[in-house]
């Protein structure tokens, strides 16, 4: 059932800022759309162009900006949509703090398992007059990773945050042409934003950190235009991708960040393991990862190598006290990695969720949680306090 | 030192709370006991949800998970609040939504069960959202003795349904908290609080007007002809906002206190003897108009109202608006408020929280009524 043609705007509300949108609406031309009273719609996936906000919602989509403005979560206050049942039903609200349970949290993030969603709210925020950029270059990833800890321990929020490794640079540099370091083992993008003198003063802070955590090389924007060339890099990532290989497959794994370091040295030994090189690119501030295995779609051998490679390293995420999914979601691909990240008694509860909102089960049948059999299957079992649960479940 | 362990204490917790399913007894789940007033009136057999450990204060702080670093704590749902914001300021931190305290000896379990916000709840930035956006994960022990794990320690985690967030604010109808992951920001560098005497209308005028544009407005509260507006943020954008919205200037001395006493509804305006409402309202929304005092919060987003009018005026009213009407705080709970301290369910969405309760709760033990006469 496609919604993408549900694409009507109902409302701007300058004065309460909020915008209701169906949701086949483009996320980008919300901001557009509010631009002419100074207002946007934070969470930026690096597909805004094309993503609809009902892709959003169902996805609780980020963006390079979500550690300042958060996810689709903080920033969707209401949710219009149908039940399987055909009843028309709101979760949130205009005012804070809607009655009852926060079903809400429940529906963003759902991957059209509970509810179709047929309009919604986001709350607008001022643009910023200003936005500058810090590029710096670093001598190891790990060093990266400390500037990036460093920055946060200076009291430091960021309005964008974002890591590229050497073989990441070496990916997006000839295609995007955004000046990165080529010979930088990690490049870090590192964003401020606001009035004029607040972003002079933060960018000041930032510049202070980054060279006293090591940066080799630190390059701040002078321009709207030069911001933007610095960005293009990173958003074109994927695209970069596609061209220098005849496929990719992009992970999304999220790890506290003190783990980066670990992380992409277990990734190199996945590289060795797999033979297939893995580029990857970063959402620093907010710990998510997105390794792009790049392999052969016309050679079965590579395609199964890239999916056990991605597999490995959604099992390291969770290893390393992470998530599968950081904003990707799980859809059918990722059922299997859901055995490794949660136990038996957690995934009964989300198929009571799920049939708490749709009895019958008919909306987005088998996707987003496995059956309990199927991780049985795979051994996904956690002991968990020395106790089996569901120990009277056939194991097959 | 006795020390605390999260898997003895859920075991244990698991053992009283099957136990009470089996014998079908109502339990009444309390943290520090600091918001009995809160909700519909309590119902059961009290279980001090502290009294299941002997763990001493240092070593519930011990059991913290915290690295600044990564803006992520990890805390028992049995540390006392307070302990855990002493914490974050050691650090240099917060958490951003102000959490009311209302007295001594609240628990973080408690406050993440209650799910309420203080003055900071509507402010610009990052520090912006209410206690819902700062979980990141919990840990709980159902109805039917399951210790269960959602969400976890990271920023951006999509993996599952999203239940650590459902337990904000479900006041334990779905179980007992033990342990709770929230994001925690810096303090900023910079607050100042200005003064200012308006109308209430010009008040309402004033802070939505500044809501639309790029000011470090971190928190506004009108009472009585008169605005407080704190700003907060990077000492130059403080000192820009200063110049621009104008008004007298509070002494740090006298601000960081009066801030602290409306968070925990210490203020004069609260210790009246009406019953006190909680408007929540979409913050444009004009002027209740209804006989009572005001206190309006969160760029008109929060409207305390006392008064004695009755409860479906209030409600009316509220829903006429756009929002919704809490009965807050009333000091004679002997006659029950029909059908509830909290605006009722639409029928769809009450059949939603039916069966979420069922799930976790079969016999209807836990907290009973406390949220819903039919939860």
């Amino acid at each position: 059932m496609s919604l993408a043609r549900l694409n009507s705007f109902i409302g701007i509300d300058a004065v309460g800022c909020t915008a209701t949108v169906q949701p086949g609406v483009r996320n980008l031309s919300i901001s557009e759309a509010a631009a002419a009273y100074g207002l946007y719609y934070a969470p930026d996936p690096s597909s805004q162009v094309a993503c609809t906000i009902g892709g959003n919602v169902a996805e609780n989509s980020g963006g390079v900006h979500c550690l300042k403005y958060g996810l689709t979560l903080h920033n969707v206050l209401r949710v219009r949509a149908l039940t399987m049942e055909g009843e028309v039903v709101e979760f949130g609200g205009l005012a804070p703090d809607a009655p009852g349970l926060d079903l809400l949290a429940l529906v963003i993030g759902s991957e059209g398992m509970l509810a179709v969603i047929t309009e919604v709210t986001v709350r607008l925020v001022p643009v910023p007059q200003l936005a500058r950029c810090l590029m710096a270059s670093f001598a190891t990833v790990t060093a990266a990773g400390d500037a990036v800890a460093a920055l946060i321990a200076a009291g430091l929020i960021p309005a964008g945050l974002e890591m590229i490794d050497q073989a990441g640079v070496r990916l997006v540099e000839p295609f995007a042409r955004a000046g990165y370091d080529m010979d930088a083992a990690a490049v870090l993008l590192c964003e401020a934003d606001g009035t004029t003198t607040e972003v002079a003063e933060e960018i000041e802070r930032m510049s202070v950190v980054l060279r006293a955590a090591g940066a080799t090389r630190v390059q701040v924007s002078g321009s709207e235009q030069e911001r933007l060339r610095f960005w293009a890099g990173r958003k074109n990532a994927f695209p970069a991708a596609g061209r220098a290989s005849p496929a990719y497959y992009c992970m999304d794994g999220t790890i506290p960040r003190k783990h980066l370091g670990a992380m992409l040295t277990a990734i190199q030994g996945m590289e060795q393991e797999f033979g297939l090189s893995c580029p990857n690119v970063f959402h620093a501030g907010d710990g998510n990862l997105h390794p792009l295995i790049l392999f052969d779609d016309g050679d079965p051998d590579s395609v199964q190598r890239a999916e056990a490679f991605g597999a490995a390293i959604l099992e390291a995420s969770v290893r390393f006290g992470g998530t599968i999914t950081g904003e990707h979601g799980v859809g059918l691909e990722k059922l299997d990695a859901m055995c490794a990240q949660f136990g038996m008694a957690e995934l009964g509860v989300f198929h009571a969720v799920k049939h708490a909102f749709d009895p019958t089960g008919l909306l987005n049948p088998g996707k987003a949680v496995p059956q309990l059999h199927r991780c049985a299957e795979l051994g996904g079992m956690r002991v968990r306090a020395g106790q089996l649960s569901f120990a009277d479940l056939p194991r097959f | 030192m006795a020390g605390f362990h999260l898997h003895a204490y859920e075991s244990a917790l698991a053992e009283r709370l099957s136990a009470a399913t089996a014998n079908q007894e109502p339990l009444c789940l309390r943290g520090g006991g600091t918001k009995d007033f809160y909700g519909n009136a309590p119902r059961g057999t009290v279980l001090d949800l502290s009294a299941l450990t002997n763990a001493t204060p240092a070593a519930l702080l011990a059991a913290v998970d915290y690295e600044p670093s990564e803006l992520v704590v990890t805390a028992p749902a049995v540390l006392p609040l307070s302990a855990l914001e002493d914490l974050l300021a050691v650090q240099g931190q917060m958490l951003a939504f102000e959490p009311p305290r209302f007295a001594a000896g609240g628990t973080v379990g408690g406050c993440v069960a209650a799910g309420l916000a203080g003055p900071r709840r509507r402010s610009t930035g990052p520090t912006h959202g209410g206690l819902r956006d700062f979980v990141l994960g919990a840990r709980l022990v159902d109805g039917r003795g399951r210790a269960l794990a959602f969400g976890g320690r990271v920023m951006k985690n999509v993996a599952g349904y999203d239940l650590s967030r459902v337990l904000a604010g479900s006041l334990g109808v779905l179980g007992a908290i033990t342990e709770v992951s929230l994001k925690v920001l810096p303090l900023p560098f910079a607050e100042t609080t200005l003064v200012q005497d308006c109308t209430e209308q010009e008040s309402l005028a004033l802070v939505n007007g500044w809501a639309g544009q790029p000011l470090p407005v971190s928190a506004t509260a009108w009472e009585a002809g008169r605005l407080h507006v704190r700003l907060s943020g990077a000492s130059a954008a403080v000192s820009a906002a200063v110049a621009r919205l104008g008004g007298e200037r509070l002494a740090d001395a006298v601000a960081a206190p009066w801030w602290a006493m409306l968070r925990d509804q210490q203020l004069p305006y609260f210790s009246g003897n009406l019953p006190l409402w909680r408007l929540a309202l979409p913050p444009a929304a004009p002027s209740v108009g209804l006989d009572g005092l005001q206190f309006i919060e969160w760029s008109g987003a929060q409207r305390w109202l006392t008064t004695s009018l009755p409860a479906s005026v209030v409600r009316q009213r509220a829903t006429a608006l756009g929002g919704h009407a809490t009965s807050f705080r009333v000091h004679d709970r002997s006659a029950a408020l029909t059908p509830g301290v909290f605006t009722p369910l639409s029928p769809v969405l009450l059949a939603i929280h039916r069966r979420l309760k069922v799930e976790f709760d079969p016999a209807g033990v836990l907290n009973p009524g406390r949220l819903y006469p039919e939860l």
